[in-house]
């Protein structure tokens, strides 16, 4: 039997309502046949401190990340976490973390990689439960290992590389880093670690929409008018438009990706993951200084 | 009480003896039990320290005292465990020390606490920034 959708109002405005979960919703439903909860977050402790009654734990570096290569697990690893994890082909899938959601959209992202076809967000994710005062638990959840398919991850549809982007010229990019980034004035996010990048800036004609403007109180995605407004009249993305999202690793591009995509519908859009490490780092691409997004280069 | 050298041998020693899953939960020990800023710090933070290359936010001072013994103290929130259980593993190797013994501990030595596959090698570049940090405090402040 298929899991219920959240009948909320707020996500009935969204293109995809189906993607989206609130606190009270989980709350009643965590326990329904068929859902698994994962938290993912920036701190691999987070989890371990207390999280909703239930949930698993999958981590962006030591479980989404190929331990060697600068890539993401393939089909056998994934198959792997996910039946470590409890989790099935059919399963749903409701997914949360801390940050407005920032690696929870990555980890879901991942899941799409993979074409895990139910997979929702909580709605404000790991703040907005706390907030509310729900309860949290130390208690870890006995999991029944599932079974998982292999699965060949689609790097094509929701995902960009370096190539990809020289040939986007001319279509819309959004960077979401901070300002400061955006500009140049520094290579990485103010009070986080460096990755490294050798230059700083962005890439040529690249809009600056930093990711957490989709987010309001909370961490909760804002209405879809609010979003309508930033990308569509402000940024002026249309439907049809072929779209790269990117940041600095590709994390806080998937929550844009997640708004993008999901949220207005706009069914053209991918997520540079190499982003600013490597586009910063890479010999002869073009770069621009500064505030203004500057031209796409002529191909 | 232990030198620097020897607790921190024993703390390569005790996170390696254990698995994977059981050294973050170690590491959450250390952050459970990391120990609260004392007033004179807590009503001043202008006096402490930010380290900017560790995950989320975390300070630190650095105390010399007048017979050249290291005291440490930090402040990290609830929200971010990791870098409080870095903090809580370098307050247990190396408050209450000597400058020199202080001084001559391996910088190093957060790769060998067996983390890296626990927490991901750049999550510990946090750990090793905050010993650099430790370090430089205490030259400033023995000179």
């Amino acid at each position: 039997m298929p899991v219920p959708l959240d009948p909320s109002a707020k996500f009935a405005e969204y293109a995809h309502p189906e993607v989206l979960v609130s606190t009270s919703w989980l709350a009643d439903n965590s326990n329904l046949p068929g859902v698994v909860v994962v938290e993912s977050d920036e701190d691999v402790l987070l989890y371990e401190t207390g999280h909703i009654p239930g949930a698993v734990k999958i981590d962006w570096h030591t479980d989404l990340n190929d331990p060697v290569t600068r890539d993401y697990v393939d089909g056998a690893g994934f198959a792997a976490l996910m039946k470590r994890s409890g989790i099935s082909r059919d399963t749903t899938v409701i997914i949360y973390g801390d940050k407005s959601n920032w690696w929870a959209s990555y980890a879901l992202w991942v899941f799409k990689l993979f074409g895990h076809a139910d997979v929702r967000l909580l709605d404000g994710g790991r703040d907005a439960w706390i907030a509310e005062g729900r309860v949290l638990t130390r208690e870890k959840p006995e999991i029944t290992p599932a079974e998982y398919p292999i699965v060949d991850r689609d790097d094509h549809s929701i995902r960009a590389f370096r190539d990809d982007v020289l040939k986007h010229f001319g279509n819309p990019l959004i960077d979401v880093r901070s300002a400061v980034e955006y500009s140049g004035e520094r290579t990485h996010m103010p009070d986080y670690p460096d990755e490294g990048a050798l230059r700083g800036g962005h890439i040529p004609s690249a809009k600056s929409v930093p990711w957490a403007r989709a987010a309001g109180e909370h961490g909760v995605f804002k209405s879809r008018a609010e979003l309508e407004a930033i990308y569509l009249d402000e940024i002026g993305l249309k439907s049809g438009d072929n779209v790269i999202a990117y940041c600095r690793i590709g994390e806080r591009s998937s929550h844009t990706w997640f708004v993008l995509n999901y949220l207005l519908g706009l069914p053209g859009v991918r997520n540079y993951d190499g982003s600013w490490t490597e586009w910063g780092s890479l010999v002869g691409v073009p770069i621009v200084k500064g505030t203004e997004p500057g031209l796409a280069p002529v191909r | 009480m232990s030198s620097p050298k020897e607790s921190i041998a024993s703390l390569i020693e005790d996170f390696n003896a254990i698995s994977v899953q059981d050294r973050l939960m170690l590491l959450l020990e250390f952050s459970d039990n990391l120990a609260p800023l004392p007033a004179r710090y807590a009503e001043h933070p202008d006096l402490l320290e930010r380290v900017e290359e560790c995950q989320s936010p975390v300070y630190l001072f650095v105390e010399v005292n007048d017979d050249k013994r290291v005291g440490l103290f930090f402040s990290a929130p609830a929200e971010a465990p990791t870098t409080r259980g870095f903090a809580g593993v370098l307050q247990e190797a190396l408050d209450g020390h000597s400058v020199d013994e202080v001084l001559a501990v391996d910088e190093d030595f957060p790769n060998r606490l067996g983390l890296a596959e626990a927490v991901s090698p750049l999550r510990l570049n946090g750990m090793r920034a905050i010993l650099r940090r430790i370090k430089r405090q205490i030259k400033e402040k023995s000179a």
